[in-house]
């Protein structure tokens, strides 16, 4: 029952970003995004990571991609005025992305090798488990990160006000 | 410019203070009133079942009166036509023959009488013109209707019933 | 014995979307009449008496209109649109309890349908979803004012959402959970959280305002500026869908509202009456008391609606940054400090 159902939502989950990036309009993109996004979430629900899943959920689904959808529903995005890409353009991309797939495949090769990792506490990402690991054990990296984040958007705020300052 | 009244007030517009910057004295203080009129009585009449009174000096429909013993009292003379602002009003008068002594006051009636609805302004100068008393602007709203020619009233809508079949 | 559970979970989510259906429909059948009632009229009284058929006049209108899709929208996410706003409404009624379990024979039926233990970041998460049958709707309309309107429901959901979060982060601080279940059982009787955490409610009720797109916040489909908002280009029922998605929104978060802050199913003197009464009618006296609570918020919803006018847009933005996020934020810390110093630390 699990193994199966995890193979149909990881089907799925290829087939939504295989759709992302091969459908021609960017809004429509930004959609099949959204729907991956929502077969991760299903994925860390049968993971039994709860907080995880509802957080991806909110983060992800509900914040990140409206603001995606945002800028791109804002921007005039027909063919006419799209930019002509050049062939340096075109060989870089081919190269670049050559590069990625080589890189994907090294780290599959690797986890292969590797133990799989296995959870000693099934229960671990239930919300009362996962808050006793953040603020126990990984205290210090969680605030950095937090700490990381809130640099980030006095930068992104600083940006807008440049003239000012 | 000088103004002409002395009723010219000038208002002056100081900044909120903290506690009208709050704004939810204001927002409660526009609920209690909202939720006064919640109970009170709604002034809305239910129109084709009730039907509000009309003031004394109301003028609605023609009506083309009778007499005390149910003869029509138009002789057709013409002055409601002819005082007619709006010409809506047109007659063809006839001679009473002696059978119809019963039907018209006069010995001159009008054989057909019409007023076309879309021109009259309601003004009642009919009324005044009218030297028999035949004419009133006592009868209710005029109906709506779907073609211009429904709106020239003829002798059948316009006078009274008589008095035997009221 | 699994087959008893489907079956059980089955009725009951077809009892709650039923209910909920309803109480949308009668919801916009009351809208008239309070609207009316606060404004001296009569509302509508001619389908049924007091026009209580109102409401069936109404979809059976909505369906004979001509359906209507613009030549250069997209057909499919116009479609999809009214669909994703009615789901994600209806969705959030999953993990509200509507009652204390009903015990038939020694089968305990509990009146809810999921009790996930981050039930309250699901309800969170659900109605930050409810934006994009808004956005999608608006952009395939291949409308200008459409898109506009789905602009400014994007930013004021979004800005809204943080100020909501972090009054419920306030919430948590004092009930310890995320569990609805259990934040309903630890407002037994009189301890209803609004009392612990009234700056918290008004907040969280403002902000509800914000994300149900109610006046007055309705600036996503503000008819005097952007014609009807979002669903200019919209007809028939998909309009309906989209009207409809609102009120069932509406009742969501009225139930929401009185679960978290005004105590769910507990009201006082519920001991005696549990004791005194059966195992079935007991639990539904407090599920009565739920609802009577939830249709006190409907109105509370509507009343403000005839009240207030709408915002600016600047001012909706200047409320939500710099007036209901450091309040929240100022909600949080004292909230903090008062349970550190009650607790020593």
């Amino acid at each position: 029952m699990g193994t199966s159902v995890f193979y149909f939502v990881a089907t799925l989950s290829v087939i939504f970003s295989l759709m992302v990036i091969f459908s021609k309009n960017p809004v429509h993109s930004v959609l099949y995004l959204i729907v991956t996004f929502f077969t991760f979430t299903v994925h860390y629900i049968l993971l039994n990571a709860q907080f995880l899943a509802v957080v991806n959920f909110i983060v992800y689904m509900g914040a990140i991609m409206v603001l995606f959808l945002f800028v791109l529903m804002l921007l005039n995005l027909n063919k006419d005025n799209e930019p002509l890409k050049s062939t340096l353009v075109k060989v870089v991309g081919v190269i670049a992305g050559c590069c990625l797939v080589v890189t994907l495949v090294g780290t599959l090769k690797a986890t292969a090798i590797s133990d799989p990792v296995i959870l000693r506490n099934p229960n671990l990402g239930l919300v009362k488990n996962l808050g006793k690991e953040l603020f126990g054990p990984f205290m210090l990296p969680f605030e950095l990160c937090s700490i990381l984040l809130l640099s980030a958007m006095v930068g992104a705020i600083l940006l807008t006000k440049k003239e000012k300052v | 410019m000088e103004p002409l009244t002395s009723k010219k007030k000038v208002l002056e517009q100081k900044p909120l203070s903290f506690a009208e910057r709050m704004y939810l004295p204001a927002i409660f203080k526009g609920m209690a009133i909202t939720i006064s009129h919640f109970f009170k009585k709604e002034a809305t009449i239910r129109y084709p079942e009730v039907q509000r009174e009309f003031s004394t000096n109301f003028r609605g429909m023609h009506s083309l009166k009778r007499d005390e013993e149910g003869k029509e009292r138009c002789t057709a003379c013409g002055l409601c036509a002819l005082s007619c602002p709006a010409e809506a009003i047109t007659m063809i008068a006839a001679e009473r023959k002696p059978e119809e002594i019963d039907l018209y006051r006069e010995e001159k009636y009008a054989s057909v009488y019409e007023i076309n609805m879309l021109r009259c302004i309601f003004c009642g100068l009919c009324e005044e013109a009218c030297p028999k008393e035949a004419i009133y602007l006592d009868g209710p709203i005029v109906p709506s209707d779907y073609l211009r020619k429904d709106f020239i009233y003829g002798k059948d809508k316009l006078v009274e019933q008589p008095l035997n079949k009221k | 014995m699994d087959i008893a559970f489907v079956i059980e979970k089955f009725v009951l989510v077809a009892i709650i979307f039923g209910i909920s259906l309803v109480i949308a429909m009668y919801s916009t059948y009351a809208e008239r009449k309070v609207a009316a009632f606060l404004q001296d009229r009569l509302g509508p009284d001619r389908a049924g008496p007091f026009g209580i058929l109102q409401p069936l006049a109404d979809g059976v209108k909505m369906f004979m209109k001509e359906e209507i899709v613009p030549s250069n929208a997209s057909k499919w996410l116009f479609m999809v649109g009214p669909g994703l706003a009615m789901l994600t409404a209806c969705i959030g009624t999953a993990v509200i309890p509507w009652g204390s379990p009903i015990a038939i024979g020694d089968r305990i039926i509990p009146l809810q349908v999921a009790d996930i233990n981050v039930g309250l970041l699901y309800i969170f998460g659900v109605v930050s979803l409810g934006v994009y049958g808004v956005m999608i709707g608006g952009w395939a309309s291949n409308n200008k004012y459409s898109l506009l309107s789905a602009i400014r429901a994007a930013s004021q959901n979004i800005s809204y959402e943080i100020a909501m979060g972090l009054s419920i982060i306030a919430l948590l601080l004092v009930t310890g959970t995320m569990s609805l279940k259990e934040i309903v059982d630890g407002q037994h009787g009189w301890r209803w959280n609004v009392l612990y955490q009234p700056l918290g409610f008004l907040l969280f009720m403002i902000c509800s305002f914000a994300e149900t797109n109610r006046a007055p916040f309705d600036l996503p489909e503000c008819e005097t500026e952007l014609i009807g908002g979002y669903h200019t280009e919209y007809s028939s029922m998909k309009l309906g869908f989209y009207l409809f998605a609102e009120y069932i929104n509406m009742f969501v978060s009225a139930a929401v509202m009185a679960t978290l802050y005004f105590g769910g199913y507990n009201y006082p003197g519920m001991d005696w009456v549990l004791a005194n009464t059966g195992p079935v009618i007991g639990p539904l006296i407090g599920t009565g008391v739920f609802f009577i609570k939830i249709f006190a918020f409907i109105f509370f919803f509507m009343w403000v609606r005839w009240t207030i006018p709408r915002f600016r847009y600047d001012q909706l933005m200047h409320l939500g940054w710099k007036v209901l996020i450091p309040l929240a934020i100022a909600n949080i810390v004292v909230t903090g400090v008062v349970i550190a110093v009650i607790e020593g630390f």
